[in-house]
């Protein structure tokens, strides 16, 4: 498949109670490079294997949650034809200068349906991943803390799940993966989106309360490295809200925990590849359980009720 | 040498011990306690919301989205924030009340 159009997840910016305490666990604890400060005292990371300049963003606030999540696309003209399209859509679009994220281009930034903001934007500063463009040799990762792959996608809760599904298939060019159904076999509960050809890059569940997060994964290598970042959880007491286990949706395997202000991360290895010619998969009401939790074969209460 | 504090849930009379560096919360999960929600364990969710009835206690920064500055001074707070320097009475105000039988998204079908 050509990779055109939105490539993948970019950055989140993520609001946090105690910015310092924070930077402090970002870095220590899962392992993020920090990648310096802005005007607005916003810190920024990426992981370390990522080449782009950030990833997450960490914003001192008074209640914790997510601000926006961006994609990368292709290139300026793929981004300017997205806003034209947004805009033809009917969805009013907002350019940010570039500069106003560290090493970020401009972004064109607009609201979904369930009430998130997104941003979309084709630059972002290629620092690299310390291994250099010729002759490199590999990563292997080491060093304290979790220091997963990548920041891999986002799973965001709101009320109008079919509207932000629509735009984000209809408009930018998403695919649905899986999705799971209501008890009236009909309305979809949660749905798993792909830009690319990873199982997912977005996924969303209808939700009473607007704009929030569920949870922000990164990638890790192996069901091992999964293993891993749970006992490095526990040594430095992370709440951990489900896992070590996997998930029947995707089949990655997973750790559900929550940072410092309580915005549930993920970090999760595996889970198929996804091509547009493939036929969505539905779970059903009665097996959300093992559609989410594949182990324990049925959701904690903190699955459908505890977000930022 | 290790310190308790006893803490006392109004509603059901339950108590139990919790060392004084852990949160009220993760005092009562520790021993597989139950009576408060758990939800982040980290002052963003809003889930494991107390009254303070009686006693003293420490306490970190927790979300304005679920716990005003008025009743973070009149002692409502956020279970997993707060750490007991004297034995505790509490109530329990916070309820999952968006968990998946109560959610009202789950309710309107």
């Amino acid at each position: 498949m050509a990779m055109t159009g939105v490539l993948r997840p970019g950055h989140a910016q993520l609001r946090v109670l105690d910015l310092e305490e924070s930077v402090k666990w970002y870095t220590d604890v899962m392992g993020l490079v920090p990648m310096g400060r802005d005007k607005q005292g916003r810190a920024y990371f990426k992981t370390r294997a990522e080449r782009d300049h950030n990833s997450i963003i960490l914003r001192q606030a008074d209640q914790a949650g997510i601000d926006f999540f961006a994609f990368k696309v292709l290139d300026k003209t793929t981004l300017e034809d997205f806003d034209r399209k947004l805009n033809a859509y009917g969805v009013k679009t907002e350019r940010i200068p570039a500069g106003e994220l560290l090493g970020t281009g401009e972004r064109v930034r607009f609201k979904i349906p369930t009430g998130h903001t997104i941003e979309l934007y084709a630059e972002k500063k290629d620092v690299g991943n310390g291994m250099g463009y010729n002759d490199p040799e590999v990563d292997v990762l080491s060093g304290p803390g979790i220091r997963p792959i990548r920041m891999d996608h986002a799973l965001l809760y709101g009320a109008d799940l079919d509207g932000s599904t629509k735009l984000f298939t209809e408009v930018l060019g998403f695919t649905l993966v899986e999705r799971v159904k209501m008890e009236d076999g009909k309305t979809d509960l949660a749905v798993w989106l792909t830009c690319s050809a990873k199982a997912h890059d977005l996924a969303m569940v209808r939700h009473a309360e607007d704009d929030k997060l569920h949870h922000v994964s990164f990638q890790l290598q192996s069901w091992e490295g999964v293993l891993r970042a749970a006992d490095i959880m526990s040594i430095n007491r992370v709440s951990i809200d489900m896992g070590p286990t996997r998930h029947g949706i995707t089949q990655g395997t997973t750790i559900y925990f929550f940072e410092p202000s309580g915005n549930r991360l993920e970090t999760f290895s595996g889970g198929y590849d996804h091509y547009p010619d493939m036929h969505p998969i539905t779970w059903s009401w009665e097996e959300v359980g093992r559609s989410i939790f594949y182990h324990d074969r049925k959701l904690n209460d903190a699955f459908l009720g505890v977000v930022t | 040498m290790a310190s308790y504090r006893t803490i006392t849930i109004a509603e059901t009379c339950e108590s139990y011990r919790c060392l004084q560096e852990r949160s009220v919360l993760e005092g009562m999960e520790a021993l597989g306690r139950k009576g408060i929600p758990v939800g982040c364990r980290r002052g963003g969710c809003g889930v494991c919301k107390v009254q303070v009835i009686e006693g003293q206690f420490t306490k970190r920064v927790m979300s304005r989205a679920h716990v005003s500055a008025e009743e973070e001074a009149s002692g409502c707070v956020l279970s997993c924030c707060i750490r007991p320097s004297s034995d505790l009475r509490l109530r329990i105000v916070g309820a999952m009340k968006k968990n998946v039988c109560h959610s009202p998204a789950m309710a309107a079908l």
